[in-house]
């Protein structure tokens, strides 16, 4: 199997990190925090003790252009002037060469504000207990309205309503957030950072600067990690280090400690999903209506865009003639919620598939039985009314997933052994779908590029400006030009992403970097092809010897030489933005995810065991790789349901520390089987979807699934910790 | 706050090196910026995650939690001493060839772990002692399974 590209500068540690740059004369930075969570900014007093003539300090007034972050609305400062909408808010900056002058500095500066109450709960926001946005703190409200709900409820034999709660996550890449800057008048800004998306970052310094777009140049460095923590997020810490470098004329680093990272950065939206459902005797699920509300945090990010792809996917993989979805994103005075892997999806699908379970325990069907006769398959219409046209067989997916996990044999066993021991064991399943590339008419306002360029060594160079964060992008890329050109990997070239050099092919994000970027750089190439073949420098067959000659030639006579691939909407992909119907996606990953777990009954602690990842993501193109992903979404995704807690304190993350944020470790992850079928490989390269995002939607309502068949208590709520379900039990018991 | 630099004396990959630097600064720091060895990485400066493991006279430490002058005499030993000069060591091999890194950030320390893990076990490892081999080590990439393979892997050979 090819080899990760970049994967020996990483085995050695030869592999360049943002904190491993290191430029003549450069300076280290930090941030001036806000000690409250809402306010008014006073006064930064430099007090005595210090020669701040040392030190390069910039503040809002400071700002050459625009003070914000450009992004959808643009709400977000880079340096508060008056108003502090959340703990830690920057309001100062500054930088020293020596880093142990730069830390003890912050001993003598004291942020003088006048403290308002702030407001930190969806009903608080709901209920406009203070006003932080506009009339009704409601940064965008979505309905999706299929069919007529209010025709079904007096001819439901069941009418039956949950409600179900996600907090915060945390994302935590190994690699802190960071950026290197240098700044002039004349050469504009340069900056190089661990990121996701480098012309989001061009976009938010292009204003903050007031420069001309060539004046700004992005440089990806080696990124340990993202899960889409790097996507919004990073704007913000590479204007701060730009405005440094800016003011002092020098270059300047600005590295996130960890406490720092986890206190200051997005995270993963929390929610709040009310479902009633209407059904029939038989189990057939007449009627859906769902609420869905996330907490958006301080500023508006890209909460929109999360809150949609949540909605989107409420209703679950199922085809429901009647379905209602009223989401709304709400203010608060948190650090701003921000893009984590899954992007809304896990949140409103954990209810959904929570709903299921208990909805089937409370009419007596089994929860399977209960999913099969309501499924989509071809032919059938999502919530958007978008008609599915590829196979989807969920009762293949269903049935893989129980006789991979061997669930007949273990069944009986378990109910036997439940009655007598202190460990409960139980199976839970969850059944989803994820929408692969951007929501709605997102890829068609996005038009991405990506080239291939023939150069005069006999190389192809392929620049995009999707990143690699290891979810291994370079190496696909690769195999995608190697593949269509008939060449061989080290003919291949994936160059850097850097601004200047890379066209727009859009953020790396949504799961779409295989399926839509891949397909344009599959384009490109071969578009290098087909000019070789049109100028008859080779014919239709050729070996790879006679392209590299014919390349050379080529390019010594005509100059290096460019073809693009640009995003092209699928016919029959139609998308409504002002109604919120068509096709939400051009396609769609399918899953069934299946648990086994161990309740203690003693210490409250639940392990899973066992796990199966069954899922069609139409062609893979590179099993390790891809098993890499959803092997380490899974695990994620069981951090998610069962140890990552983030503890607030009015607004305030208290618990930045991997110490008591806790993380799954190698020692807490079960045997996971995952299965992947190739039933559809009508869109991407050769046919494959996009699969980053997939194994963050299913295992949390999987494993609490689980949970509620091993101990018959329904957990509505995650994180589930110990002590949660210690309390759950004590009340059940108690009733 | 530490003000004074005193001269320390170090073995680093079989080299000696003398610096003058602050007492209490983090080896971590020290190997990284004082002798360019940026291969170790830091992941939370507390001891949690082994992104910047070293080996300090054959123990595996976390160089973040180690003042320089702790280290004077000692043998160090870090993620650059591991490669041949012409090829990868076999667990970096094994790492390149079954999916155990993605992002890469702690892969150097994930290497010198399972490096320590082959080098004091006795008879075949167990996959709990894998498991608890590598329990200091975090990564947030791969689930684990895939590093576990390339150790299975790497003792095989």
């Amino acid at each position: 199997m090819r080899l990760r590209t970049e994967g020996a500068q990483k085995v050695t540690g030869h592999a360049r990190y943002i904190d491993d740059f290191s430029l003549p004369d450069m300076l280290y930075a930090s941030t001036i925090r806000s000690p409250v969570s809402r306010g008014i900014l006073i006064d930064i007093i430099f007090k005595e003790g210090i020669n701040w003539d040392e030190f390069t300090i910039v503040t809002a007034k400071d700002i050459p252009g625009k003070n914000h972050i450009a992004m959808i609305e643009n709400d977000w400062p880079f340096l508060v002037e008056k108003n502090i909408n959340h703990y830690g808010e920057a309001v100062g900056l500054i930088a020293h060469p020596d880093k142990n002058m730069l830390a003890r500095a912050h001993q003598f500066i004291e942020v003088k504000v006048e403290a308002l109450p702030g407001i930190y709960q969806i009903e608080e926001s709901l209920g406009c207990k203070q006003l932080l946005w506009k009339d009704d703190n409601i940064f965008k409200s979505y309905l999706i309205d299929k069919g007529n709900i209010d025709d079904v409820w007096s001819k439901a034999d069941f009418i039956i309503e949950g409600e179900y709660s996600t907090e915060a996550q945390e994302h935590m890449y190994i690699e802190t957030n960071g950026m290197v800057a240098v700044a002039d008048k004349q050469n504009g800004v340069t900056v190089w950072g661990s990121l996701q998306c480098p012309y989001y970052v061009h976009g938010a310094l292009v204003p903050l600067f007031g420069l001309p777009q060539e004046k700004v140049r992005i440089i990806q460095a080696e990124t340990g990690g993202g899960f889409g923590g790097k996507e919004d997020f990073p704007s913000l810490l590479a204007g701060h280090t730009a405005l440094l470098a800016w003011k002092s004329g020098r270059p300047v680093k600005m590295i996130y400690s960890r406490t720092e990272d986890m206190q200051n950065s997005t995270k993963r939206h929390p929610s709040r999903s009310r479902h009633v459902w209407a059904l029939s005797k038989e189990g057939k699920i007449l009627a859906m209506d769902i609420e869905f509300i996330l907490n958006g945090g301080a500023y508006y990010t890209l909460s929109s865009v999360v809150l949609s792809r949540g909605a989107i996917h409420a209703a679950g993989p199922y085809a429901i003639d009647n379905v209602r979805v009223d989401a709304k994103a709400v203010a608060t005075n948190h650090f701003p919620f921000g893009a984590f892997r899954g992007f809304g999806a896990p949140q409103s699908i954990f209810a959904t598939e929570r709903h299921m379970d208990y909805v089937a325990k409370v009419i007596g069907m089994d929860p399977i039985e209960l999913r099969l006769k309501n499924f989509i398959k071809k032919g059938s219409q999502t919530s958007t009314g978008q008609v599915i046209s590829e196979r989807v067989d969920f009762k293949d997916l269903i049935s893989s997933a129980q006789k991979s996990i061997g669930l007949e044999k273990k069944q009986k066993q378990f109910e036997r052994d439940n009655q007598t021991s202190h460990i409960k064991r139980g199976f839970g399943l969850a059944a989803f779908f994820h929408g692969a590339g951007f929501t709605g008419s997102g890829e068609v306002y996005l038009a991405s590029v990506a080239k291939a360029r023939a150069t005069a060594d006999g190389k192809i160079h392929i620049l995009a400006s999707s990143v690699e964060m290891g979810q291994g992008k370079n190496t696909i890329f690769t195999g995608l030009a190697a593949q269509a050109l008939g060449l061989r990997d080290d003919d291949i070239v994936i160059k850097t992403p850097d601004t200047k050099y890379v066209p727009d092919s859009g953020p790396t994000v949504a799961s779409r970097t295989s399926m839509i970027v891949g397909k344009l750089v599959e384009t490109a190439c071969l578009g290098i092809r087909d000019t070789l073949i049109a100028q008859g420098y080779i014919k239709k067959k050729y070996q790879r010897a006679e392209f590299i000659r014919a390349l050379k030639k080529f390019v010594s006579k005509n100059g290096p030489f460019e073809c693009i691939g640009q995003y092209q909407q699928p016919q029959n992909v139609h998308w409504d933005d002002q109604k919120y119907q068509g096709a939400a996606y051009a396609t769609y990953g399918w899953a069934v995810y299946m648990a086994q777990v161990a309740v203690n009954s003693l210490t409250y602690e639940t392990t899973v065991e066992d796990f199966v990842a069954v899922q069609e993501v139409g062609k893979v193109l590179h099993p390790l790789l891809a098993e890499g992903q959803i092997e380490g979404g899974v695990v994620q995704a069981i951090g998610y349901a069962l140890y990552e807690k983030v503890i607030y304190e009015q607004g305030r993350m208290i618990n930045n520390q991997m110490t008591n944020y806790i993380i799954p470790t190698s020692a807490d992850v079960p045997n996971i089987k995952v299965i992947f079928k190739e039933w559809n490989k009508k869109y991407g390269p050769g046919g494959a979807k996009g699969i980053g995002e997939l194994p963050m939607d299913g295992p949390a309502p999987a494993i609490l699934n689980a949970i509620s068949d091993a101990i018959g208590v329904d957990i509505n709520h995650i994180p589930l910790m110990p002590e949660d379900l210690f309390l759950k039990m004590e009340s059940t018991n108690g009733n | 706050m530490e003000t004074n630099q005193v001269n320390i004396s170090l073995n680093v990959n079989g080299k000696k090196i003398q610096i003058t630097t602050y007492g209490m600064k983090r080896l971590l720091d020290v190997l990284r910026e004082d002798i360019g060895l940026t291969g170790t990485k830091e992941g939370c400066g507390e001891g949690e995650c082994g992104a910047c493991s070293i080996f300090m006279d054959g123990q595996l430490v976390n160089s973040c939690l180690i003042p320089v002058f702790q280290a004077e005499g000692k043998k160090i030993e870090t993620i650059e001493n591991l490669e041949g000069k012409t090829e990868l060591h076999k667990i970096q091999k094994s790492f390149l060839q079954h999916g155990g890194a993605q992002c890469g950030i702690c892969t150097p320390g994930m290497i010198l772990a399972t490096k320590e893990l082959l080098a004091k076990k006795s008879g075949k490892l167990t996959a709990k002692e894998i498991e608890e081999g590598l329990g200091g080590n975090l990564c947030r990439c791969t689930g684990y399974l895939k590093i576990f393979e390339s150790v299975k892997q790497a003792e095989g050979k």
